[in-house]
């Protein structure tokens, strides 16, 4: 037991296991450090230094003039009226969107155990647009939309309803469904319609969680408007990219601020709707 | 019963969304007239058909290559550190450490991995690595967070045990916390790892490098068709992606 007693010293038991995994781990690694220009070294040569401290060392103190200020004010109304106004669209098309895919509101199918032919390639088609809506990240149809309708708020708008029709369609329909079938199917059988059905049925079981997912929705809406600024989509993200680009770091240590500020009372406000809606 | 509360709340809601559009000033008219939407359509047209080109697709493959190893090096990065940090996070080294290390976790979880890109784009320069600390830095806070959560909900006996008879805190960490957690923390972090795919294919829009800096380099140029290439491309890797952490899931929960 001489050996036990030599690895009980160290203070990890099994030290040679994670030694030999971490070496071929790193061995794996080598081709994507080549591919990804891995060069930590860089970080610490003269030039990039130099302007990474000019950089930071403007950072205190933060801007905080009053027009700056003023300014900052409008444009996370912006942002926050940016994810708003796109979820509200997204709501407006995920519903339908929502009830043309789900299943358990098939009446042939409840009728005959089989989906009319039409209802199908319906039902299927729309999960299929939903499915190409959400894939296409959302800065990317902001990229797109620049293009289209020009700088400014409306593309960011646009860029979170169409990326958030797809997400809220897919996971109303996923809870519509797993919600409790039988009040919906009795009142289909009995010859309700589908949103009559819906309403009396489906809904009432699984509001609580339509409405927490759509909360949490809206909070990630907050984080994605930010984001699509700086391609050019209005909000606090388009000033973060002005004010990066002139190297203002006090400025961008403000807007830092007021955005880790506003991430934190979207997550408040969001669990606190949770709470009080489910 | 509805409470009076709640209606205010529904209230104040809807006076939100009314303001939100109020004050956006959205140009409706612009982009339903038959001007705005024959020159969309001609924008569209112009996306058709994609460049498939031999060069052009091994310039993708290229990049697709960079942007999975910005994401897979990103999250070791990732791990490791968030691993050390969520040792102090869970109290081991005492509550001032803990509420420092919190801070600091919070501070790198709610910026963006984009925002990241754009301030250590000074630091690294332009390219994927900048793309890779970004990531790495917003995963430490994410994966950091999660960690110490996993580490405080550990029943707490094995690791008091040995620290009572004389071990040290690291030694009672490695023999008894860590093999009880470690298959979490892998579940985690290959979550996260999924998470950081997408977001690495984006994170060249603002230079940081991977398949997102060559759709921003040929729509700029108004290359469209190679635009599409790559957002076809985008497109397959997250499906790929997706499709197989579901059947991975479903293996490992299966068995």
């Amino acid at each position: 037991m001489i050996l036990n007693a030599a690895s009980a010293h160290h203070p990890d038991p099994a030290w040679r296991g994670r030694i030999t995994a971490a070496l071929v781990a790193l061995f794996l690694l080598w081709p994507m450090l080549i591919a990804s220009e891995f060069k930590p070294w860089t970080l610490l040569d003269a030039q990039s230094l130099g302007s990474t401290w000019h950089f930071l060392s403007g950072f205190f103190p933060p801007a905080h003039s009053r027009e700056f200020l003023l300014l900052m004010l409008e444009a996370t109304w912006q942002t926050i009226s940016i994810a708003t106004a796109g979820l509200t669209l997204a709501l407006l098309g995920a519903i339908p969107l929502t009830l043309l895919a789900t299943k358990s509101l098939s009446v042939s199918l409840l009728e005959s155990g089989r989906m009319r032919l039409a209802g199908a390639v319906i039902r299927q088609g729309a999960r299929w647009l939903l499915v190409l809506l959400r894939s296409v990240p959302e800065l990317v149809w902001a990229l797109l939309l620049v293009r289209i309708v020009g700088l400014g708020p409306t593309a960011g708008v646009l860029a979170i309803a169409l990326t958030y029709i797809g997400m809220l369609g897919k996971v109303y329909a996923e809870i519509l469904e797993s919600s409790e079938a039988h009040a919906t199917q009795s009142l289909l059988k009995n010859g309700s319609g589908r949103l009559a059905a819906l309403f009396y049925g489906a809904l009432p079981a699984s509001a609580a969680e339509l409405v927490s997912y759509t909360t949490f929705r809206w909070e990630c809406a907050i984080r994605g408007s930010v984001v699509m600024g700086f391609v050019g989509a209005g909000g606090i993200g388009q000033r973060m990219d002005e004010s990066m680009k002139m190297l203002a770091g006090d400025e961008v240590f403000t807007m830092l601020i007021i955005f880790v500020l506003l991430v934190a009372c979207a997550d408040l406000v969001s669990t606190f709707l949770r709470k009080r809606l489910a | 019963m509805v409470e009076p509360a709640t209606i205010a709340l529904l209230a104040g809601l809807l006076a939100l969304v009314v303001a939100s559009f109020y004050s956006l000033t959205i140009q409706w008219a612009e982009l339903f007239t038959a001007n705005a939407v024959r020159s969309s359509l001609e924008f569209l047209r112009g996306f058709a058909p994609p460049e498939l080109a031999w060069p052009f697709l091994v310039k993708i493959a290229e990049g697709t290559l960079e942007t999975l190893s910005m994401s897979a090096l990103g999250t070791g990065i990732a791990f490791v550190v968030g691993l050390g940090l969520a040792l102090p996070d869970s109290g081991r080294f005492g509550a001032v450490a803990r509420a420092l290390i919190r801070l600091v976790l919070n501070g790198l979880r709610s910026i963006p991995e984009l925002v990241w890109a754009v301030i250590l784009l000074i630091a690294a320069g332009l390219g994927p690595f900048a793309g890779t600390l970004a990531l790495a830095v917003h995963t430490t806070g994410v994966l950091g967070r999660l960690f110490a959560d996993a580490l405080e909900n550990l029943p707490p006996a094995p690791e008091t045990t040995l620290r009572i008879n004389g071990a040290s805190p690291m030694a009672a960490f490695f023999y008894a916390a860590l093999p009880q957690i470690l298959p979490q923390l892998m579940s985690y972090t290959l979550y996260r790892w999924e998470n950081n795919i997408r977001a690495a294919a984006i994170l060249g829009v603002v230079g940081a490098g991977g398949l997102g800096q060559m759709l921003k380099y040929h729509l700029s140029l108004f290359q469209m068709q190679q635009a599409a290439s790559v957002i076809i491309a985008m497109l397959l890797m997250i499906t790929v992606v997706d499709g197989t952490s579901f059947w991975l899931r479903r293996r490992l929960t299966c068995n």
